[in-house]
């Protein structure tokens, strides 16, 4: 990985440029997710973050991770979180009662692990530069990502499926009542529960 | 195993054209989309009419043909209406968040294979990536936004449920659609559009792996929320669903929408089933030059045609389905289905690259259909069971009902949301203050 090629920071190719102005939309985006006082708008702008961040995966030819950042993060899970949003109040316009008391708090722990992050992964790749020619070639198809996937990290992989099964199945037990003590006027749950 | 490549992934004759050719495939893809709508709209109303013992339009141009252009004049010079209530930048993007991404899928559609265009040796497709499905999809699931945006923007209670459905059944049936679409690309060994066409030389998929065809025909029709699955805008109980409040060009471009993303999915049938642009078997036997050249476009065009038929014939046959029987189709049936079809051929395809003997054949297919057995024996007996539960339920329920007849139904908004105007009602509703009581109380109340 760590290949120090012809090439650096200082001379900037034209992807490069790209990738920073999607970094600084991605955290545009981000920002404005927590400070508008649109509920809706925010989950607007979560889209718009995701995007860019699948944008930057595009510039380093990550396109099967990019592809399903689009497909899984903007498809699903922000569609899922307006569903939610509508199916409880949807307002329009702008809510008063967004800030919680916590902000500070959470102003200072958010910046405290924004510094942890960037100060690691800048200290761990100063040197590092890889040329974006040498990635195109195979290093994020879906072939290599698979490969990799199931051969070196098949037991991360196959713990976060249980994990995300355990979710699925907390879920439908949180939601449905006719699971656990059987209630005395409990609708319908007679024929499915018992049987 | 690595070294049983199914289709030797080769997308080198993409991403070379001068951009004069890139413009010309833009503007084709842009003309034929616009047109296809303009066509469909036309021989949609045809067609039913003529299953509906009567005519159709036939008033404007030589059977009617100029129709579509005549509701497009007319859709353009209507009044754009926007309420007071919306949200004016969601209620504007709205629009515009749906009709884009359909238009983008049709970036990857294979209409032909490589042509000379004034000298230039090109593919007759605008580009292909090692990912091109998954494009095809993530265009599919960017659209919804345009339907639940629009829905929620209206600031009307239709609207709203329109685009809560609309949103929720595209999710379900793009699940199903996608897990149809591993089948396919555990034979064709590629992503790519262009390679799943070459991988369908000798047979189509949709011969080879008929569940998962089967399977898609129905999700393509509820991802596009059409008849008998277009409870989004199910106009008898929600005027019209997530565009109730949407009028002019901007109604237009919902319905331009629709009929894109119809094109997009039955391109892709086209395309990752029916073979794409290689000429039907008759044809391409007694004619060996059926496949080279400009052909493969008028073959394209004629399967194309095809699905769309599918469409409009399906509009005309069937009744709309209710909401919850559309989920339970979606959840219950295709999803569990295409699993268990997608583990069917991955065993099959490990078998064939394993080089397994008859008896190692013989053997797992044995046991699978044992297993099948059992499986179907178990779940008649269950069955049965459920169905007796079923009934007592619905005494019991009954009884329940009896009872207190405000009791169950399903999971709506509530009817007094802040958003869709009870603001306005609330203030109506309320006691009038009687003559000399101060303002001041009346707005603390």
């Amino acid at each position: 990985m760590t290949v120090l090629a012809e090439g650096s920071y200082a001379s900037p190719t034209g992807q490069e440029i790209v990738f920073v102005l999607l970094g600084v939309v991605t955290l545009a985006a981000a920002v404005l997710v927590v400070t508008t006082r649109r509920l809706v708008h925010a989950a607007l702008w979560l889209v718009v973050a995701f995007g860019a961040l699948a944008g930057c995966y595009l510039v380093m030819s990550a396109e099967l991770v990019a592809w399903v950042q689009v497909l899984i993060y903007v498809g699903a899970v922000v569609v899922l979180l307006l569903f939610g949003i509508m199916l409880t109040r949807a307002p329009i316009g702008p809510s008063t009662d967004l800030d919680g008391a916590n902000r500070p708090a959470a102003v200072v722990v958010a910046v405290a692990l924004a510094g942890v992050l960037v100060t690691v992964i800048v200290d761990g790749f100063r040197t590092a530069y890889v040329p974006s020619a040498r990635a195109s070639s195979g290093a994020g198809s879906a072939e290599t990502i698979g490969a990799a996937l199931f051969r070196d990290w098949v037991l991360p992989f196959e713990a976060l499926s249980v994990l995300l099964l355990a979710a699925l199945i907390g879920a439908i037990v949180l939601s449905r009542r006719e699971i656990g003590p059987a209630e005395t006027d409990a609708r319908r749950g007679g024929g499915e529960g018992e049987g | 195993m690595s070294t049983h490549v199914l289709a030797a992934e080769d997308l080198s004759g993409f991403g070379t054209d001068p951009w004069w050719l890139i413009v010309i495939k833009v503007l084709f893809i842009f003309v034929f989309l616009v047109l296809s709508v303009l066509l469909t709209m036309w021989a949609e109303r045809r067609i039913l009419g003529r299953m509906q013992l009567r005519l159709g339009p036939n008033r404007h141009g030589p059977f009617g043909l100029l129709q579509g252009l005549a509701d497009g004049l007319k859709l353009g010079v209507k009044e754009d209406l926007v309420p007071k209530n919306v949200d004016k930048w969601v209620y504007i993007l709205a629009p515009a968040a749906a009709s884009a991404p359909a238009f983008i899928s049709f970036a990857i559609m294979p209409f032909g294979p490589q042509v000379s265009i004034f000298g230039h040796q090109t593919h007759l497709q605008l580009t292909d990536l090692p990912v091109a499905v998954l494009l095809v999809l993530a265009m599919a699931s960017m659209g919804v936004y345009g339907f639940v945006l629009a829905g929620w923007a209206s600031g009307s209670p239709f609207a709203l449920l329109g685009g809560l459905r609309s949103s929720a059944q595209v999710i379900s049936y793009e699940i199903a659609m996608a897990l149809t679409f591993v089948a396919v690309f555990l034979y064709a060994g590629t992503l790519s559009t262009s390679g799943i066409v070459d991988a369908q030389e000798r047979l189509w998929f949709a011969v080879v792996l008929i569940p998962s065809f089967l399977i898609y025909m129905v999700t393509m029709v509820g991802e596009t929320n059409r008849i008998p699955f277009d409870l989004p805008e199910g106009e008898g109980e929600l005027v019209g669903g997530y565009h109730t409040e949407y009028s002019s060009m901007k109604f237009a471009m919902f319905f331009l929408a629709e009929y894109v993303n119809m094109s997009t999915v039955c391109g892709l049938s086209v395309t990752l089933f029916l073979g794409g642009w290689r000429a039907p078997a008759p044809i391409s036997t007694i004619w060996p030059d059926a496949n080279t050249g400009w052909w493969p476009m008028l073959w394209f065009i004629a399967k194309f045609a095809m699905v769309m038929f599918i469409f409009i014939w399906l509009r005309a046959a069937m009744p709309r389905v209710r909401y919850d029987q559309l989920m339970k189709l979606g959840w219950k049936v295709l999803i569990p289905v295409s699993i268990v079809w997608i583990i069917v051929v991955a065993t099959m395809r490990a078998l064939r690259n394993a080089e397994a003997t008859t008896t190692t054949w013989l053997v797992v297919v044995g046991a699978g259909l044992a297993a099948a057995l059992v499986a179907l024996y178990l779940w008649d007996r269950a069955a049965e069971k459920r169905r007796e539960a079923k009934e007592t339920a619905k005494e019991q329920e009954f009884a329940t009902l009896k009872a207190k007849p405000t009791a169950g139904g399903f999971p709506v908004p509530p009817l007094r949301a802040a958003h869709y105007g009870s603001a306005v009602r609330d203030a109506l509703e309320a006691p009038r203050p009687e003559r000399g009581t101060s303002a001041k109380e009346v707005t603390g109340a």
